[in-house]
């Protein structure tokens, strides 16, 4: 013991080590009151792990080259030891990824938890939820199955949509003519290199903003506005040891879903692995129906929806603009809302009714950008757009007009 | 709660969905991957009767030995026609160029179309091969319209005709619609027989598809154990420090 204290000292007068540990684990003061939504921040931290370690593994045998790629994906699933366990763990952890960071985002709109002062927290997790996008975009075309390599080729011709420029870009992106061994290469360089390492930096920025900030919580309330004599939060408790064993058992269950994926149902019903993917890539017969990841089809199905040109606009790239608009308008969700108060508990029913039909619409949108278009289809992706822009560009009204109740000065648990 | 729940349950309502489409006019393989015995049956017939053509260029004959329980000297006496080694894949000696020149199109490997198709529709495909004089030859199948496939199986199966019923769309237009295919002449195997043969390839291209699959779900059982037992220890635990929390 004697010597393990000495070594830290030691370490101590050369490294802010004890420092470090104490400003974000155990002198960090989280609000006591976090529920069950508060749990899908650190598992996306735990599935980004999980997602590098399993993805250098797959390096190992991957090989990104566009005669090879299938095969070496099949070499993996079947010649290395456990390389079937590998890959499922990385093609599940994908999936996974959304639906936590879905979650995660959910949180947010609940709470109000992109409110000032954490404005920037939640810019941070807007560009890791960029770079998540990319870095799933890129990697699901390195299996070379049939919908990779036609996905991929809906996605870069819709940069060709974009006037003067557009044609030249997308021969810029995709290094060809279409989607080649040259898309392949460079995707691998993306995948593994370039946005990991923007995800962790984005990451490491995230998790400052908010410990130099502190935490929201349920009620919404500003814990570091009420402390005891010791400047602590009275309605703080010491990140850990308190929520490092909570979140312990956050991740256990979240393994259990997550090797029930793996172990029972890896291709999560065709929407985790798409059964189109299991014919290796052909340039030269188009599948009769091409869609996204399930992650992917809320936007895309944005895309379709705009049916119409405007003028000189074209309605593909009007739809380019309402999908990439889809996104970004995340971004300024913290001006939007002007609403004195920020938790979901005390707002009134006009943001509660909003939210929920925001909710719907993605859902349906996300359904429908699995389905072939039709009609009614349209019709309904077109109305599901409205109420998803509406949510955030009537935000600045209704939540200035909503009637809100009183908020406590303390945490209510 | 409530609320959370409702989230919960319309975030994997897809799988739902999922679960109520597709399978639509597909007859049920019931095959029993665990049946070592209908494997070892679906890869003689698969080597007799699809390696001609069809690759399985991902699956080793030495994996096939010890996952359907056959010895390497079995399989090097009654699988392998090509001169293969054991630890080497199963591939034909058919060049594509040439395939495509006898086919139109060249025969797609075969290791992994159970996972593209589907166990349901293999078994179906695969027996509702019919007479069709316009096709080149000579065969048309009720899942797969204008297959360049010939029915190789004939000989076991036989021939079958095509019924068709005169349906009304919604223009008012009549037009005949295939709703059966009829065995006109029956080959060696009776049709119980042939469902049971086909249902036997089935299962082998099914366990081709993912070799691993028992392996996996055996390993699944445990590990979620496991965890099970991991949850009620970290969930006391965290009982455990959160007393003095109020």
């Amino acid at each position: 013991m004697g010597m393990l204290v000495n070594l830290r000292d030691w370490i101590d007068a050369r490294f802010p080590l004890t420092k470090m540990w104490d400003e974000h684990l155990a002198k960090y003061y989280a609000p006591k009151n976090f529920n069950f939504w508060y749990f899908f921040g650190s598992l996306a931290l735990m599935v980004l792990v999980i997602q590098i370690i399993s993805g250098i593994f797959l390096t190992m045998n991957y090989k990104p080259d566009a005669t090879q790629a299938f095969g070496s994906v099949e070499y993996i699933m079947r010649d290395v030891d456990w390389g079937w366990l590998i890959r499922y763990i990385h093609s599940t952890g994908a999936s996974a990824f959304f639906i936590v960071v879905y979650l995660h985002m959910f949180r947010g709109l609940l709470y109000g938890s992109y409110r000032g002062p954490r404005e920037l927290i939640w810019l941070f997790g807007m560009m890791i939820f960029l770079a998540l996008m990319a870095e799933a975009f890129f990697g699901y075309l390195l299996p070379w199955g049939q919908m990779s390599y036609w996905g991929a080729q809906v996605i870069t011709s819709l940069f060709g949509a974009i006037p003067v420029i557009g044609d030249d870009l997308a021969l810029w992106i995709r290094g060809d003519y279409v989607i080649s061994d040259v898309t392949l290469n460079r995707f691998f360089a993306l995948h593994v290199i370039a946005v990991p390492l923007a995800l962790i930096a984005l990451v490491i920025v995230h998790i400052l903003a908010l410990h130099e900030v502190g935490s929201n919580n349920p009620d919404g309330v500003e814990i570091k506005k009420t402390k005891d004599e010791n400047g602590i939060p009275l309605d703080g408790i010491p990140f850990h040891p308190y929520y490092t064993v909570k979140d312990i058992v956050g991740v256990v269950v979240f393994l259990m879903f997550f090797s029930t994926v793996i172990f029972f149902v890896p291709e999560g019903g065709g929407y985790f692995l798409e059964q189109p993917n299991f014919e290796p890539a052909n340039p030269l017969k188009t599948p009769e129906h091409i869609a996204p990841v399930w992650y992917f089809t809320p936007y895309y199905a944005m895309l379709r929806a705009v049916t119409f040109d405007i003028g000189p606009l074209t309605a593909k790239f009007l739809g380019v603009i309402v999908m990439g608009g889809s996104v970004v308008i995340f971004f300024f969700l913290p001006w939007l809302d002007k609403s004195p108060v920020k938790s979901i508990r005390y707002r009134g029913p006009i943001y509660k009714t909003m939210l929920t039909l925001f909710v719907i619409a993605f859902l349906t949108l996300g359904w429908l950008g699995t389905k072939p278009p039709t009609e009614l289809r349209t019709l309904m992706a077109q109305i599901g757009t409205v109420v998803y822009f509406a949510f955030f560009l009537a935000m600045p009204f209704y939540s200035r007009m909503d009637k809100t109740k009183p908020v406590p000065d303390r945490v209510t648990g | 709660m409530k609320k959370q729940l409702l989230a919960i349950l319309l975030l994997i309502s897809p799988a739902l969905v999922l679960a109520n489409e597709g399978g639509a006019n597909l007859d049920k393989a019931q095959i029993d991957p665990a049946n070592q015995e209908s494997l070892q049956r679906g890869a003689r017939t698969f080597v007799n009767y699809c390696m001609g053509c069809h690759s399985a260029k991902y699956e080793r004959y030495n994996r096939l030995a010890r996952d359907l329980g056959i010895s390497e000297t079995d399989v090097i006496d009654n699988l392998i026609f090509t001169g293969a080694k054991i630890g080497d894949t199963m591939k034909i000696g058919m060049q594509s160029k040439d395939a495509k020149k006898y086919f139109g199109a060249a025969p797609p490997d075969l290791t992994l179309i159970a996972r593209r198709r589907g166990a349901d529709w293999l078994y179906t495909y695969l027996r509702t091969f019919y007479l069709d004089d316009s096709r080149p030859f000579g065969v048309n199948n009720k899942v797969f319209d204008k297959v360049g496939m010939p029915d190789v199986l004939w000989e076991l199966q036989g021939w079958q005709k095509p019924v068709y019923e005169t349906v009304t769309d919604v223009n008012g237009n009549k037009h005949q619609k295939l709703v059966e295919v009829k065995l006109v002449r029956q080959g060696t195997q009776s049709p119980a027989e042939f469902d049971r043969t086909v249902r036997d390839l089935v299962n082998f291209l099914t366990y081709m598809a993912e070799p691993v699959k028992l392996q996996r779900q055996a390993l699944g059982v445990k590990v979620l154990l496991f965890l099970f037992v991991l949850f009620i220890i970290t969930y006391l635990l965290k009982k455990e420090y959160w007393k003095d929390v109020h």
